[in-house]
């Protein structure tokens, strides 16, 4: 019986030991992501100009954008063809990580 | 560096090997004293200097980072070409390397001499430094044999290539201004893969923006290697008809095989052209760093790597990335930052013992200028794919609708972005 408990015990702790793993990986994924975008739009979004700062955005409008982007509601002349190239997850993912830099 | 017993006789085990380097001269000769894990990286252009500034600013300061490049300030090629046609100035895409410093990126300005992948030290004249990985990031070099009568030095004093930013594009300028209204400016490009693809038909572009407001009898023919234009075709014509007519002659499958300096004659395989200016950008391959490394493949030209961390797959801890490396990626400026960003957290985790971010997923974003004031694009995300091991094109990417002011004014966003990334 405690051998039982034990068990469950070490299990739910690995479980949640993977998932704050797995928190970190996605966080650093968002962050490598989120680096291809600073060419345009500065380190972390913090851009130098003319191009909007996405850092601090928040994270509806940069998701809202996105998606009009890709499905052609906003026009654009360049970030409809990158919207396109993301998948709905990422763009959740980006707009975490640009939400959480500070303007 | 601190020797421990077991570096000491591995050392000295090498010195005996190759029988010409005393380890104990090889330990005093350290450049800098090294203490944690050490990155060195050659090459402080596009690609070099995003891997220094991401690795420090990603591992908090925690890894030690050592820039060696040879030119004391960095100047831009992408929109160089518009020094061509006036819009710019060469100081005006020159910066110097004072934004990386407060990254506490210590920098060494010098000529790499060798490199030895078993040691792991790159080779400078006055000593060297002991790495834990390398990245190699040598840009192009050119491949001037392929051309009868030209070399590094007819490309110095008289036809230029001006495909590296700096001393030839501003002589290539002199050389347009004072040619007579009337005269030919010839423009040859090389077989794909060379360094920006769209780069010698926005050359085109801006020659003939030059020419047409200064010495409208004039023209621009094109010879190039290539079968057809290898980037924004559509684009590229509708430029050439629209904006430049009867200015800009296009040639298919034209390489020039042969050039005549005193002439100025360029030779193809079907006929002799006499130039007022000949521009010949010569074949490319991999930037003499990455040989001196051992890490070009057996084309002999372009660096093999694996995409999940730009770790060459001839020696293990030295990385390759930017133009020099063998993908179907384009050799551009920003496609070099994305992979250095890639790049530098794959080695942060390697050296933390953690696995690499196994989906790499890097943006290339490209202008080119087609007159003063307008540009058009090229945008692609690419994607690793697992079974290819290779970088792909995701959906959605493509060129400009059309030719716009607005990206001519967004392309200088992207420049001013760009240098802010990779240079503070």
């Amino acid at each position: 019986m405690i051998k039982k408990y034990l068990f469950v015990i070490t299990c739910a702790v690995g479980l949640a030991f993977s998932a704050v793993q797995a928190q970190a990986e996605v966080d650093k994924h968002a962050r490598n992501l989120a680096a291809s975008c600073a060419a345009c739009h500065g380190t972390g979004g913090h851009s130098a100009g003319g191009t909007p700062v996405l850092a601090g955005m928040d994270k509806a409008l940069f998701i809202g954008s996105m998606k009009d982007f890709k499905a052609g509601a906003r026009p654009a002349t360049v970030m409809h063809q990158h919207a396109k190239g993301y998948t709905d997850d990422e763009f959740s993912l980006l707009a975490d990580f640009f939400a959480a830099q500070k303007r | 560096m601190s020797i421990n017993r077991r570096d000491f006789l591995k050392l000295s085990a090498a010195g005996i090997a190759i029988g010409a380097f005393p380890s104990i001269a090889f330990a005093k000769s350290e450049l800098l004293k090294k203490k944690g894990q050490r990155v060195v990286i050659v090459g402080g252009g596009f690609g070099g200097a995003t891997a220094a500034k991401y690795i420090r600013m990603w591992s908090e300061n925690k890894i030690e980072v050592v820039l060696v490049e040879r030119n004391k300030q960095f100047v831009s090629c992408p929109m160089s070409n518009t020094v061509l046609s006036g819009k710019r100035t060469i100081k005006d895409l020159t910066r110097n390397y004072d934004g990386l410093k407060k990254h506490g990126i210590k920098q060494i300005q010098g000529e790499v001499t060798g490199i030895d992948p078993e040691k792991q030290a790159v080779m400078l004249a006055n000593g060297h430094l002991s790495y834990d990985r390398l990245i190699v990031a040598p840009g192009v070099d050119f491949m001037f044999e392929q051309i009868e009568g030209l070399n590094a030095k007819v490309a110095d004093e008289s036809i230029h290539h001006a495909w590296k930013a700096g001393a030839q594009t501003v002589a290539l300028r002199k050389q347009l201004e004072s040619m007579p209204d009337g005269g030919v400016f010839a423009l040859s490009i090389p077989k794909a893969p060379y360094r920006c693809p769209p780069g010698p038909y926005e050359r085109a572009c801006q020659v003939a923006h030059y020419l047409k407001n200064n010495k409208p009898k004039s023209k621009v023919l094109i010879l190039d290697a290539n079968p057809d234009i290898t980037s924004k075709k559509g684009l590229f014509t509708a430029a050439w008809n629209e904006l430049y007519p009867n200015m800009v002659e296009y040639r298919p499958n034209a390489a020039v095989l042969k050039v005549d300096v005193e002439s100025k004659t360029a030779k193809t395989e079907f006929e002799d052209i006499k130039a007022d200016v000949l521009n010949v950008i010569p074949p490319m391959k991999a930037g003499a760093v990455a040989s001196m490394a051992g890490v070009v493949g057996a084309d002999g030209r372009w660096c093999a790597v694996d995409f999940l961390t730009y770790e060459s797959k001839v020696h293990k801890n030295i990385h390759i990335i930017g133009d020099a490396i063998s993908a179907a990626l384009p050799k551009s400026g920003h496609m070099a930052t994305s992979q250095a960003k890639v790049c530098a957290a794959a080695i942060i985790e390697l050296m933390q013992g953690q696995t690499p971010d196994q989906n790499p997923t890097i943006v290339n974003t490209c202008y080119s200028m087609v007159s003063d004031i307008e540009s058009v694009h090229v945008a692609n995300v690419f994607r690793f794919n697992v079974e290819k091991q290779a970088m792909i094109s995701a959906e959605g990417g493509g060129v400009s609708a059309k030719r716009s002011e607005l990206e001519g004014a967004m392309a200088n966003y992207w420049l001013e972005n760009i240098l802010n990334d990779v240079l503070t």
